[in-house]
């Protein structure tokens, strides 16, 4: 071995090279990136003509953007988004949590329907569902409901009550709620078998377990997968303009098909969908660190976290002082 | 009426009543016949190879498992059935859960609630479940946690603390509810070797305090000096039972002695 080396020419150390070790700083030099450097400049000066362009395109007409900003039109649509996808997340949570705690059943009588009802709501296209929960007459005239010695509780014209709201709330709520049923089973099957024992084992029952044990770790994977679903729905909703619920894009495209002014209308639009998708997110973010602590725990918080975490506290029990 | 008064004038029963108790998993049967009488007060080591049914005897005893046939009593009292006209009927869960409580369990993977500090681990089942009021279970939790030195660490969560210091955690936690008995599943065989001793002092420590216990373990060395008994399982039954003495040096069964001679090599 030691001979091996000797014999080696490129591998014995010279004179020279002692002498250029005992002078050479030992500062590291470190690597030069000239293309990352030449992809950065062209990045930039992309950016500078879109700015450029932004601005100076007469199309764009910023002065008409600014007009219809708060227009009433445009701020009822804005409420009727909103509302909608409040409203459509909500029953989607808690018909997918049913769902979820349904397919989780030993029992193939709760497990496999919840299956059906997955396989269905999640596999047919939300705007096929829009259409036809708004076209429901056509299927069911009228909706009778009665008990025997009671009488009738509920007579109604199916036209009377699927207004185009109801229909938009039916065809994407259980869109939805497909979706979110999948996202509870991850969360709770994630959740190691040893928690639901130790928690047994103090005694704890099965709805304490769920409460207390199993629900607060499976947020932390329902969690991030429903702040992404509430962005989708919230954009998804536009497509209630079919169907002639007062929305935020349908708003706008009442006022451009009057005026023409057809882009200034978009980027009004596409302005409040961006504002309403940031304050989700940095919900979103809150919540992600909510069902987190433990993993937070240790961490510096940074100022732009903190000032989230004031911003969006929310109530919570501290057992230790 | 609680289970001890009932005894109260008769003579001591054993804690733990186990006989011809069998528990199949599908067409495994993992136990077959167990028998056992644990007295009040005694530390009983329970030894054996690996799938030898040690561990499911022990979660046999809370419920963890349904046991399929045989008699199970704790204190007097069934877990998780009740005798109805001469047959043995599965308890309903709420029944179980209130008779489980009194009876704490340590596990080899320790458990604890990760989302929740040491001490919130340690102030969740006397407060929801006893309905303790939250100062009172947090002052007796800190005096717990200062019982297995962790007093410091009652505000660190489970993914802050090693492996010995989790299952110390454990311990306090199935204190917590003042229970009758303790269990121990394998405490110390997810641990790494330096951390050993120090859950197995916490658990010398609660020996002194003459609870009950009964302790799944591969510690020969602790079984030797802690247990009133060591219990000798291997495919499904316990073989031999008696002083660490008789079975840990003296052997009568040949099986016994193949595991004892293997596990002190």
């Amino acid at each position: 071995m030691n001979a091996d080396r000797t014999a080696d020419p490129t591998r014995s150390s010279s004179p020279e090279t002692s002498a250029e070790m005992e002078a050479a700083s030992l500062d590291v030099v470190r690597l030069k990136h000239p293309l990352r450097w030449t992809a950065s400049v062209v990045v930039l000066v992309g950016i500078v003509l879109f700015i450029k362009g932004a601005v100076s395109n007469e199309q764009l007409q910023w002065d008409v953007v600014g007009e219809y900003m708060f227009d009433s039109t445009i701020m009822d649509g804005l409420r009727t988004t909103m509302v909608l996808t409040a409203v459509c997340m909500l029953v989607a949570i808690v018909l997918g949590t049913i769902v979820a705690v349904m397919r989780l059943s030993p029992s193939p009588l709760l497990s496999w329907p919840a299956a059906a009802f997955v396989w269905f709501f999640r596999g047919v296209p939300a705007l096929v569902q829009l259409i036809f929960w708004f076209n429901l007459a056509l299927l069911v005239r009228t909706v009778t409901f009665s008990l025997p010695g009671i009488g009738t509780i509920i007579d109604a014209q199916t036209n009377d009550f699927m207004t185009p709201f109801v229909a938009a709330v039916m065809g994407l709520g259980l869109h939805e709620a497909g979706y979110m049923a999948e996202t509870v089973r991850a969360g709770i099957s994630s959740v190691d078998k040893g928690q639901t024992e130790a928690a047994g084992a103090l005694g704890m029952n099965s709805r304490l377990t769920l409460y207390r044990i199993v629900l607060p770790q499976a947020m932390r994977l329902i969690i991030p997968p429903t702040g992404n679903a509430t962005i989708g729905l919230l954009k998804t909703t536009s497509l209630v303009s079919v169907i002639a619920v007062g929305d935020l894009l349908n708003a706008a495209q009442n006022i451009y098909t009057r005026t023409f002014e057809t882009i200034p209308l978009l980027l009004v639009v596409t302005f409040w969908y961006l504002v309403v998708v940031t304050i989700l997110s940095i919900g979103q973010q809150h919540l992600e660190n909510y069902f987190s602590k433990d993993v937070q725990a240790g961490r510096p918080k940074g100022l732009l976290r903190r000032t989230i975490t004031n911003a969006f506290s929310l109530r919570r029990r501290e057992v230790t002082s | 009426m609680s289970a001890r008064s009932r005894t109260e004038g008769r003579p001591a029963t054993p804690m733990v009543h186990a006989r011809e108790v069998r528990k199949s998993f599908g067409s495994l049967e993992v136990l077959k016949g167990v028998d056992l009488d644990v007295e009040r007060g005694q530390v009983v080591c329970i030894i054996g190879p690996s799938g030898s049914g040690k561990s499911t005897f022990l979660r046999c005893i809370n419920h963890l498992e349904k046991i399929d046939h045989g008699l199970l009593l704790v204190d007097d009292e069934f877990i998780g059935y009740d005798l109805k006209r001469g047959r043995l009927h599965e308890a309903r869960n709420a029944v179980v859960c209130e008779r489980r409580a009194h009876i704490g369990m340590v596990f080899q993977s320790f458990n604890l609630f990760p989302h929740m500090t040491a001490l919130e681990n340690l102030v969740e089942a006397p407060v929801r479940v006893k309905g303790i009021g939250l100062k009172e279970a947090r002052e007796s939790a800190l005096q717990l946690l200062d019982r297995v030195g962790l007093r410091d660490k009652a505000d660190a969560f489970p993914r802050q603390l090693s492996g010995g210091q989790q299952q110390r955690v454990a311990i306090a936690r199935a204190l917590a509810m003042e229970p009758k008995m303790l269990l121990f599943d394998e405490p110390t065989s997810a641990l790494d070797p330096e951390l050993v001793d120090e859950v197995l002092s916490v658990m010398r420590d609660l020996v002194e305090t003459g609870i009950t216990m009964i302790i799944v373990t591969h510690e020969i060395g602790f079984a030797r000096e802690a247990a009133d008994r060591v219990g000798f399982m291997d495919d499904g039954v316990i073989i031999e039972i008696g002083t660490p003495d008789q079975v840990l040096t003296n052997p009568t069964s040949s099986r016994t002695k193949q595991f004892v001679s293997k596990v002190l090599k």
